[in-house]
């Protein structure tokens, strides 16, 4: 059993990397629910950004889909990039008007 | 990096996180990707969020603790997820073509980025003019009205 597991690790393909990436999303979306700091909201929100890239790179490799799949990863990376920059502006902002960043503290909208 | 109390460790959990992800890049043949994430990811967006972690440090205490919430409800949705997508991509049976040794993708990928792509492209470059100046508008402001209260 043991030495059946080291094979399939020693050969790696198209499923390993969506193993990967599986987990990747998993450990972000457990950081978007359970963190209460938006920062790190934000980087969970990274995290799932870059399982969903190493998804596509993967299918792009492993498939006949050639460089489409890569070409989409760039352009996800880039719009990452925008998202970052205006999150962080936002918060910023926030901290400015709320002198918090504690999710559950900024609750001027709820009724 | 998601069970550190540290936020700064956390930070730095994702830039090796990051770079790991690069390493992948670079496996899977996506060379350009790969310097792109690292240019990108390492040297902006983790340089973006070690800013707004020292900006937004509540107080003089210097702690950059914080605090998990919701951790048995969150722990238990996530680890359902990640059964799920580990059992589904394990069951399917995936069409593996048959995978070509491939050398450098940069020329490939600009010819296609100013060929099929140029639509795409050009909506990404105003996007990030526009997040851009949103950006400096937005931070212009804060510290405008902090500066006269």
């Amino acid at each position: 059993m043991e030495f059946s597991i080291i094979e399939w690790l020693s050969d790696p393909g198209l499923t390993h990397f969506l193993i990967v990436s599986a987990i990747l999303f998993s450990l972000g979306l457990m950081a978007v629910l359970s963190k209460r700091n938006v920062i790190m909201v934000l980087m969970g929100v990274e995290l799932i950004l870059n399982s969903a890239n190493i998804n596509l790179i993967a299918f792009s490799r492993f498939t006949e889909l050639s460089l489409d799949g890569q070409m989409i990863g760039l352009f996800v990376i880039i719009i990452a990039a925008a998202e970052a920059a205006v999150a962080l502006a936002i918060v910023l902002n926030i901290y400015n008007r709320f002198k918090t960043i504690n999710l559950d503290e900024i609750s001027l909208l709820k009724g | 990096m998601v069970f550190s109390r540290n936020i700064v460790h956390s930070a730095f959990a994702l830039m090796f996180t990051l770079i790991g992800v690069a390493a992948l890049y670079v496996l899977l043949y996506a060379d350009f990707l790969a310097a792109t994430q690292l240019l990108v990811y390492v040297g902006g967006i983790l340089i973006l969020i070690l800013f707004g972690v020292m900006l937004t440090t509540q107080g003089h205490s210097f702690s950059f603790k914080i605090n998990s919430v919701n951790l048995i409800p969150a722990s238990v949705l996530s680890l359902a997820t990640a059964v799920l997508l580990i059992f589904a991509f394990t069951s399917t049976e995936w069409t593996i073509a048959e995978v070509s040794e491939r050398d450098d993708t940069v020329y490939e990928l600009g010819m296609m980025l100013m060929g099929d792509y140029i639509l795409p492209f050009i909506i990404a470059g105003v996007l990030l003019l526009i997040a851009i100046i949103g950006a400096i508008v937005m931070a212009t402001r804060l510290t405008a009205t902090s500066t006269e209260g």
